[in-house]
């Protein structure tokens, strides 16, 4: 008898937790349609706003100075050793076959077609994207937005605007710059260092680079990683939870989520453009 | 609406969650006058301001500023009814970004084409008026909870608006500085003809400017009256929070369970 009891004890308690389960993933996914919903909404409200931060020039050059300038130690270092490791590992592969003057064509390409767009884009979500979260966050924590509203100053033109525009701006400036850095690495290394032939370095990646394909591909993926990566960055300061955990996690969120999104549309845009 | 009215509240619901923190109350707000809005922590008074500006939504019932209903304004009224606002947020809300000084000229840099200089002294003229002149290039981060307050106050009024509500003025203020403000709000209102709505604890400060009285407690509006008919005290409510006792009818807790009921709930 009292085993019948205890089998049965046993068995509600598993359909219990299957019960529980059950309701938490329904829980978390309208949790998740639902900031989706938010998401599209926060961006249907500042598309409007956008063009206003062109007009605004002094707020949007602050923004490119902060997002922009402050990021440059970092993407131009990772640049450099981008492009050094490339030229190396390069360079050991090569001269098996006894063409290491194509290193140069396979730094150029590899940092244009991929390392460079993305890393830089990896940097960007890490540096400036976490930044942007933190402040707004924080702003809202604080109620200055409210503050901004009160003065008759919309926030969306005052603050979004101009932050997505410098986001949309910067990165793929910065990755050019880490691009022409990883070169200038490669060649340091492969020329400089592993004694590969100075004109056949520079003519074969003439030859091999392609402005179109690759050039403009590259260009294309850095403007796309830097919709993604603002837009992510704005919504979840803007979404956060006003308090110091809430800021917090909003912050983790973004650098979460903007790599991961950043990756797989990496995937999309390779698949598509080559 | 009569011409005396400059805000009327008529039959506002509000709900956070299943709390409801307003439950149908009207008040009109007359214009050119000091109106008091008091009544235990926690009770709605700053989300009774938020709802006259706008920034939140009543779940029923409708606010008129000026003749306007504020939640069916489209956007761009909405900001130009808000110029005609300040507003002292509770926390000051400064702009950690900018200085003191910037702060204040914050809102006629954006608003108005003023020359600097013009903006330079009108920002010195408010900074002088809350006695911070001389803290004009210290960042937010370098002032007390008061002085935020202060810096908050000039600039709510760098505008000059026709109304200002102001969120606890007195609050971590030393006596002199009390006076000061005390001073301060009732000659804003009365040489410049504003409408003032101040929410405060200090009853006493706050009647002795106050021209209009109205006592909020668990989403009612418990008194209103002229300030001469709230101090006779015909209502027990506003004897006691008006006199700070503790026992009475109004609530000192948040609402929650019994004790009793709530150790039930942890035996099942
Ligand atoms: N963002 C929010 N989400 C949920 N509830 C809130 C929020 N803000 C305020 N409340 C609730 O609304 C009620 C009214 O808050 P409000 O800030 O208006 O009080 P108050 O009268 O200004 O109090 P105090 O005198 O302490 O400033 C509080 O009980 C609070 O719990
Ligand atoms: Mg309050």
């Amino acid at each position: 008898m009292g085993l019948l009891i205890k089998t049965m004890q046993k068995r509600s308690i598993k359909l219990n937790g299957l019960i529980g389960l059950l309701q938490k993933t329904g829980h978390n996914s309208l949790q998740i349609l639902a900031s989706v919903g938010r998401g599209a909404m926060f961006i249907m409200s500042l598309l409007p706003a956008l063009p206003y931060s062109f007009w605004r020039f002094d707020l949007l050059v602050k923004q490119i100075y902060v997002a922009g300038v402050l990021s440059l130690p970092i993407i131009l270092t990772a640049g450099l050793f981008v492009g050094m490791v490339m030229s190396l590992q390069g360079y050991n592969v090569l001269v098996d076959y006894n063409s290491e003057e194509a290193v140069g064509s396979m730094t150029a390409l590899s940092l244009l077609r991929e390392l460079g767009p993305v890393i830089s884009a990896l940097l960007f979500a890490g540096r400036a994207g976490s930044a942007l979260t933190a402040e707004i966050g924080l702003m809202r924590s604080t109620e200055q937005i409210s503050a901004l509203e009160m003065m008759a100053i919309d926030p969306l033109k005052h603050i979004y605007a101009p932050r997505f525009s410098a986001g949309l701006i910067t990165l793929p400036l910065l990755t050019l710059l880490f691009i022409a850095l990883g070169i200038i690495g490669g060649y340091m290394v492969a020329v400089g260092w592993l004694g590969v032939d100075e004109g056949a370095f520079w003519s074969q990646m003439n030859s091999h680079v392609d402005w179109r394909e690759d050039v403009v591909n590259g260009i294309i993926k850095s403007v796309a990683f830097a919709i993604l990566i603002s837009m992510i960055a704005l919504f979840q300061g803007f979404n956060a939870i006003p308090t110091s955990e809430g800021v917090s996690n909003a912050t983790t969120k973004t650098v979460v989520h903007s790599s991961l999104g950043v990756l797989g549309l990496d995937f999309v845009l390779t698949a598509v453009m080559f | 609406m009569s011409d005396q009215t400059l805000i009327e509240i008529k039959d506002l619901t509000f709900l956070r969650g299943e709390r409801k923190i307003f439950d149908g109350i009207s008040l009109k707000i007359p214009k050119g006058k000091v109106t008091a809005i008091m009544g235990p922590s926690g009770t709605g008074k700053t989300t009774l301001l938020k709802l006259i500006a706008g920034q939140l939504k009543p779940d029923s019932g409708e606010i008129w500023v000026e003749g306007e209903n504020v939640h069916k304004l489209a956007r761009k009224k909405l900001y130009g009814l808000r110029r005609k606002m300040g507003m002292l947020f509770q926390s000051g809300a400064l702009l950690t970004d900018l200085n003191v000084f910037d702060n204040v000229a914050f809102p006629l840099r954006e608003h108005t084409k003023l020359p600097e200089e013009i903006i330079n002294s009108l920002v010195d003229m408010k900074l002088q008026a809350v006695g911070l002149r001389g803290a004009k290039n210290l960042m937010p981060s370098q002032l007390s909870g008061g002085m935020s307050r202060r810096v908050a106050l000039a600039r709510g009024i760098a505008l000059d608006p026709e109304m200002i509500f102001y969120d606890e003025p007195f609050v971590g203020q030393d006596p002199i500085t009390m006076g000061v403000l005390v001073e301060l709000i009732s000659k804003l209102n009365h040489s410049l003809g504003l409408t003032s709505v101040v929410v405060s604890h200090d009853v006493n400060e706050v009647l002795s400017i106050a021209d209009y009285v109205c006592v909020i407690s668990e989403g009612k509006i418990i008194a209103e009256g002229s300030k001469e008919e709230i101090l006779q005290g015909e209502s027990e409510y506003v004897n006691q929070f008006v006199k700070g006792l503790p026992d009475g009818p109004v609530p000192f807790h948040y609402p929650v369970k019994p004790y009793l009921s709530e150790s039930d709930g942890a035996v099942n």
